[in-house]
C-alpha cells in the first residue's frame, strides 16, 4: 500500500470506504483529548512548582511573626490529608465501575468522592478560619503570604474539581455512560489524583517539615 | 497586636472605594493631556467610520456567523494576523513618539512628553509589541498553516482554539482602554517589583497590566496545548517525525516552550497580583517579601519567550528558502536538531538578564556560558540556508528579500547578544542604549522581517491571489534602510553610556544620533506605510494576480497541494505522505488528482461560546483593575456558568455530505484546467 518498490505508483492519498470511515475519526479525537489533558495538567503542575518554589525561598520569612510550629495542628491535617487519599480510591472505584459499564456503580462511587473532598475543604477552611482569628493573616509575613497561597491555590483546585463532580454527575444522570462522559470521567480522574500528588508535597513540605523541624 | 494590624490594614486598602463604581469617576478620563484628547478624537472617529461602514453594509451578521464564532483553524489564523496588524499601529505610534521625544530632548528643547506620560508610553510600547503584535502575528500562523503542512483538518481542540483567540483580544482590549480610560502602567514591560507593587506604583495602571497579561496568558497557554496536541496526534498517514516540514518543526518545540513557560508567568503574575489586591507580601520590601525573586521568576518565563517569537520565524524561513532556491533544504536533520537544542536551552539562559544584580561570578559563568552555547545551534542555522541557497536557483521574489534582509541583520543581532553575554561586558552595557539596540536587532530584524517574508508568501494561499510585488519591494527597502538608521547610532550611544528609558538629556552632545534614530523611525513608518499600500493595491488588482493552481510559487509542502483559498475542511483526501517535502514528491512522481470517491467529511460545529466567554472575562478584567467588586463578581460567575453550559452540549460536530464536496471539488477541477490551459 505504501509503495515501497519503486515499481508500483505510490498511494498519495487516503482512500477511505464510505461505510467506515467515521469510526477511525472518532479514536483518533479521543486519544487526542486524553494527551491534551495530560499536557494541561503538567502545565498546571509547572503553576505548583512556581508556588512550591516561592514557599522554598520565603517560607522561613516570619518577619517576627508566627512559624509554622506554632501554627499548624498536625492532627487536623492528617485527617484532611486521609480525607483526600480516601477520595482518590474511591475514584479508582468509579472508574473500574464504568469500565464495568456500571452506571449507578459509578454515580455512587463519584458521590462518596465528592463527600469526602468536601470533607476536606471544610477542614482546610476551617484550619484557615482559625489562623486568621489568631492574626496569622496571609498579609502578616511573607511565610504565610507563600504558605495561604501554594495551599489556598490547591484549595482552590479541589473547589474546581468539586464542582466538576456535580457538573458531571447531571451529565451522567442525563446521558449515562456514553463516549463522550466516559472521556470526562477519565479527565476527571486524571485531575483528582493529580491533586492528590500536589497534596503530598503540600503536607510533606510545609505541614511535616514545619512541624518537624 | 501587630498581627492584627496588618490584617485591618489589607482589608481596608480593599474596601476603601466606592461600593457601585470603585475607584471610576469622571476624573478618570486624561483628556487634560492634549496628545491623548487628540488620539481619542481620530480613534472615535476613526471607530465610527468603522462602525458605520460594518453597519451601513450589513456586515455584523456576516462577521460574527463567519468569522467571530468560527471555529475554522484558517479563519482563526486570519483574524490572529488581523490583530497583530492593528496591534502593530498601535505599537508603533508609540514608537515613534519615543523617537521624536527624544530626538527633541536631545536637541536641547523639552519635547512634548512629560515624565510619566513618556513612562507609559515606552511600557505600553514593549507589552503590545511583544503580546498583542509578535505573539498574534506568529500563533496566526501556526494557526494557518501548520495543520494544512500535517494534512489535518483542523487542530486538535477547535473550540479552544476559537477561545484562545478571542481571551488574546481580551487582554489587548484592556490594553486599549487604559490609553483613554485611566492611564497604563509606567513599570516598564516587565514590571520589576518593587516598583510595580502598590507602594509605588498605586495607579491603576500597573493593574491593567495584570489583568491584561492574565487574561491573554491563559489564551495562549490552551492554544500552545492545543497545537502540541495536533503536531503530535493529527498528521497525515507516513508523516513520521522525521518527515515534517521545518514549520512544523518549530512549531512543536514553540508550543511545546509555551507550555513550559507560560504557567510560570501566569504563577508570577498572580503572586505580583497577590501583593497589590490582597497584600501579601511576596515582592515587597518588608515584612520578609523578595523582589528579586520576582525578577527571576519573571525572566525564567520572559527569556524562552523570545525564542517562543523566534523558533517559528525560523521555520518560517526554512520553508522559503527551498521553496524560491528550488532545492530541498540542506541539513534537515540539522535543522531539527538545532531547534531542540534551542529549545532546551532556552529554558537556562535566564539570568543573563540580570548579571548585575550580584548573584555571584560563578552563577554568572554559568549563565554566560549557556548564553553563548545557544548562539551555535542558531549559527547552524543560518549556514543551513546558506548553503541551501549555494549553487541554487534564486528567484527573487519578495519573500526572498525579506529572508535575505534578515540573514544580515539577524547575524549582526546575534553577535551583540554574545557579547551582551559576557558577565564583565554587561556590567558596563546592562540597561543601556546598547542593549536597546541589540534586541531590536534581533526582534525586528529576525521576528519582524520574518512576518512579512510569511505574509507574502502565503497570502495566496490564504486569499487566491499573490501581492503586488512593487510595493512590497518598496516597504522592504524603507524597512531595511529604517531598521539600519533607528538602531546603528542606539549603539553608539550606548557605547556612550546612554541609558534606556530616559526622555530628557543634560546635554545636547548626543542630539545626531537621534535625529539620525528618529529619521530612521520614519523610514520604518514609510515601509509599514508601504505595506498597507500593497494590500490594498493587491486587493483592487487581484483577478490579475488570481492564483488558480494552488501552489503559486512551486511550493514543496502539503498546504499547496490544495486549491487557494482551500475548501473549509482542507483536504478532500487525506494525503499519504512518502518523504520529506510531500507536496514536491508528489509532483516529482505525476501525482494524480482524485475527482471520484468522494465520502462525507467529519467536522466541528461554530460556536459563540469564545466570543461570550472571553466578552465577560474582559469585563470582569475591567471591574477588577477599578475595583468595582459586584462586577468582578458578577463577569467571573457568568463565565463559569457559561462554560459549565456549554460542556451539556453534546452536539459539537457534524458531518459535510459527500455531495457538497464533489460539488466544491468539481469546481476546483473546472479551475485546475483553466489554469493548465
Amino acid at each position: 500500500m505504501t509503495g515501497t518498490s519503486s515499481d508500483t505508483p505510490k498511494e498519495f492519498f487516503v482512500i477511505e470506504d464510505p461505510h467506515h470511515g467515521d469510526d477511525h475519526g472518532e479514536h483518533h479525537h479521543e486519544t487526542g483529548t486524553m494527551l491534551g489533558f495530560w499536557i494541561y495538567l503538567m502545565s498546571d503542575c509547572l503553576i505548583f512548582g512556581i508556588l512550591f518554589a516561592t514557599y522554598a525561598v520565603l517560607g522561613q520569612n516570619y518577619a517576627a511573626g508566627p512559624a509554622p510550629a506554632d501554627l499548624f495542628e498536625i492532627e487536623l491535617i492528617l485527617v484532611a490529608t486521609f480525607a483526600l487519599l480516601f477520595s482518590s480510591i474511591t475514584f479508582g472505584f468509579a472508574v473500574l465501575r464504568m469500565d464495568m459499564n456500571d452506571l449507578r456503580g459509578t454515580i455512587l462511587w463519584m458521590i462518596i468522592t465528592g463527600l469526602f473532598g468536601a470533607g476536606f475543604l471544610y477542614l482546610e477552611l476551617k484550619e484557615f478560619t482559625h489562623l486568621w482569628h489568631i492574626g496569622a493573616t496571609p498579609m502578616a509575613s511573607a511565610f504565610l503570604s507563600s504558605f495561604f497561597v501554594l495551599v489556598g491555590t490547591h484549595g482552590l483546585h479541589v473547589l474546581g474539581g468539586s464542582i466538576w463532580l456535580i457538573v458531571l454527575l447531571i451529565q451522567l444522570g442525563q446521558h449515562g455512560l456514553s463516549h463522550e462522559n466516559k472521556r470526562r470521567v477519565m479527565c476527571l480522574s486524571l485531575f483528582w489524583h493529580f491533586l492528590d500528588l500536589i497534596w503530598i508535597g503540600v503536607f510533606s513540605l510545609v505541614y511535616l517539615t514545619g512541624v518537624l523541624l | 497586636m501587630s498581627l492584627s494590624h496588618e490584617a485591618a490594614d489589607g482589608i481596608a486598602h480593599v474596601s476603601g472605594v466606592d461600593p457601585v463604581f470603585g475607584k471610576l469617576s469622571w476624573g478618570v478620563f486624561p483628556f487634560y493631556e492634549p496628545i491623548i484628547l487628540y488620539t481619542f478624537i481620530v480613534v472615535a472617529l476613526g471607530g465610527l467610520a468603522v462602525v458605520g461602514a460594518l453597519t451601513y453594509f450589513r456586515l455584523w451578521g456576516y462577521l460574527w456567523k463567519e468569522w467571530f464564532t468560527s471555529i475554522d483553524h484558517k479563519k482563526i489564523g486570519i483574524m490572529y494576523m488581523v490583530l497583530g496588524l492593528i496591534m502593530l499601529l498601535r505599537g508603533f505610534a508609540d514608537a515613534l513618539m519615543m523617537r521624536g521625544q527624544q530626538a527633541i530632548a536631545a536637541s536641547g528643547g523639552e519635547g512634548y512628553l512629560n515624565a510619566h506620560h513618556y513612562d507609559q508610553i515606552f511600557t505600553a510600547h514593549g507589552v503590545i509589541m511583544i503580546f498583542f503584535v509578535a505573539m498574534p502575528f506568529v500563533t496566526g500562523f501556526m494557526n494557518y498553516v501548520m495543520p494544512l503542512q500535517i494534512g489535518a483538518r483542523d487542530v486538535a481542540f477547535p473550540f479552544l482554539n476559537n477561545l484562545s483567540f478571542w481571551l488574546t483580544v481580551s487582554g489587548a482590549i484592556l490594553v486599549m482602554l487604559s490609553l483613554f480610560v485611566g492611564e497604563f502602567s509606567t513599570a516598564g514591560w516587565l514590571a520589576y517589583a518593587p516598583y510595580s507593587g502598590l507602594e509605588y506604583s498605586p495607579s491603576v495602571g500597573m493593574d491593567y497590566y495584570l489583568w491584561s497579561l492574565n487574561i491573554a496568558g491563559i489564551g495562549t497557554t490552551l492554544s500552545g496545548i492545543n497545537l502540541v496536541v495536533t503536531i503530535i496526534k493529527m498528521r497525515a498517514p507516513g508523516m513520521t517525525l522525521m518527515k515534517m516540514p521545518v514549520f512544523v518543526w518549530t512549531s512543536l518545540c514553540t508550543n511545546i516552550l509555551i507550555v513550559a513557560t507560560f504557567p510560570v508567568l501566569a504563577a508570577t503574575l498572580a503572586l505580583l497580583t497577590a501583593d497589590r489586591y490582597l497584600g501579601t507580601h511576596f515582592f515587597t520590601n518588608d515584612l520578609g517579601g523578595n523582589p528579586m525573586m520576582y525578577v527571576n521568576l519573571i525572566w525564567i518565563w520572559g527569556h524562552p519567550e523570545v525564542y517562543i517569537l523566534v523558533l517559528p520565524i525560523f521555520g518560517i524561513f526554512s520553508e522559503i528558502v527551498p521553496t524560491f532556491t528550488g532545492k530541498r533544504l540542506f541539513g534537515y536533520t540539522s535543522m531539527v536538531y538545532a531547534t531542540c537544542v534551542i529549545m532546551v536551552l532556552s529554558y537556562i539562559v535566564w539570568l543573563h538578564h540580570f548579571f548585575t544584580m550580584g548573584a555571584g561570578a560563578n552563577v554568572n559563568a554559568f549563565f554566560g556560558i549557556t548564553t553563548m552555547i545557544i548562539s551555535i545551534p542558531t549559527g547552524a542555522k543560518i549556514f543551513n540556508w546558506l548553503f541551501t541557497m549555494y549553487k541554487g536557483r534564486i528567484r527573487f521574489e519578495t519573500p526572498m528579500l525579506w529572508v535575505m534582509g534578515f540573514m544580515l541583520t539577524f547575524v549582526i543581532g546575534g553577535m551583540t547578544g554574545v557579547l551582551l553575554a559576557v558577565p564583565p561586558a554587561d556590567y558596563v552595557l546592562h540597561n543601556s542604549l546598547f542593549l536597546i539596540a541589540h534586541f531590536h536587532n534581533v526582534i525586528i530584524g529576525g521576528v519582524v522581517f520574518g512576518i512579512f517574508a510569511g505574509i507574502i508568501y502565503w497570502w495566496p494561499k490564504a486569499f487566491g491571489f499573490k501581492l503586488e510585488p512593487f510595493w512590497g519591494k518598496v516597504s522592504f527597502w524603507c524597512w531595511l534602510i529604517g531598521f539600519y538608521l533607528a538602531f546603528m547610532p542606539l549603539y553608539v550611544l550606548g557605547l556612550m553610556g546612554v541609558t534606556r528609558r530616559l526622555s530628557q538629556f543634560e546635554t545636547t552632545f548626543y542630539s545626531v544620533y537621534f535625529i539620525v534614530a528618529l529619521v530612521g523611525a520614519l523610514f520604518v513608518a514609510a515601509g509599514i506605510g508601504a505595506f498597507i499600500v500593497q494590500i490594498l493595491v493587491s486587493i483592487k488588482k487581484r483577478d490579475q494576480l488570481r492564483d488558480t493552481t494552488g501552489d503559486p510559487w512551486n511550493g514543496r509542502t502539503l498546504e499547496w497541494s490544495t486549491s487557494s483559498p482551500p475548501p473549509y475542511y482542507n483536504f478532500a483526501f487525506t494525503p499519504r505522505v512518502h518523504d520529506l517535502d510531500a507536496f514536491a514528491q508528489m509532483k516529482r512522481e505525476g501525482y494524480v488528482r482524485p475527482t471520484e470517491g468522494y465520502v462525507p467529511i467529519h467536522m466541528p460545529r461554530y460556536t459563540a461560546t469564545g466570543v461570550v466567554m472571553a466578552g465577560l472575562l474582559t469585563v470582569m478584567g475591567f471591574a477588577l483593575v477599578w475595583h468595582v467588586w459586584w462586577l468582578a463578581a458578577l463577569s467571573f460567575a457568568a463565565t463559569l456558568l457559561y462554560g459549565i453550559g456549554h460542556t451539556f452540549n453534546y452536539n459539537r460536530d457534524y458531518y459535510v455530505p459527500a455531495d457538497e464536496v464533489r460539488e466544491i471539488e468539481n469546481q476546483r477541477t473546472q479551475q485546475l484546467a483553466g489554469a493548465a490551459e
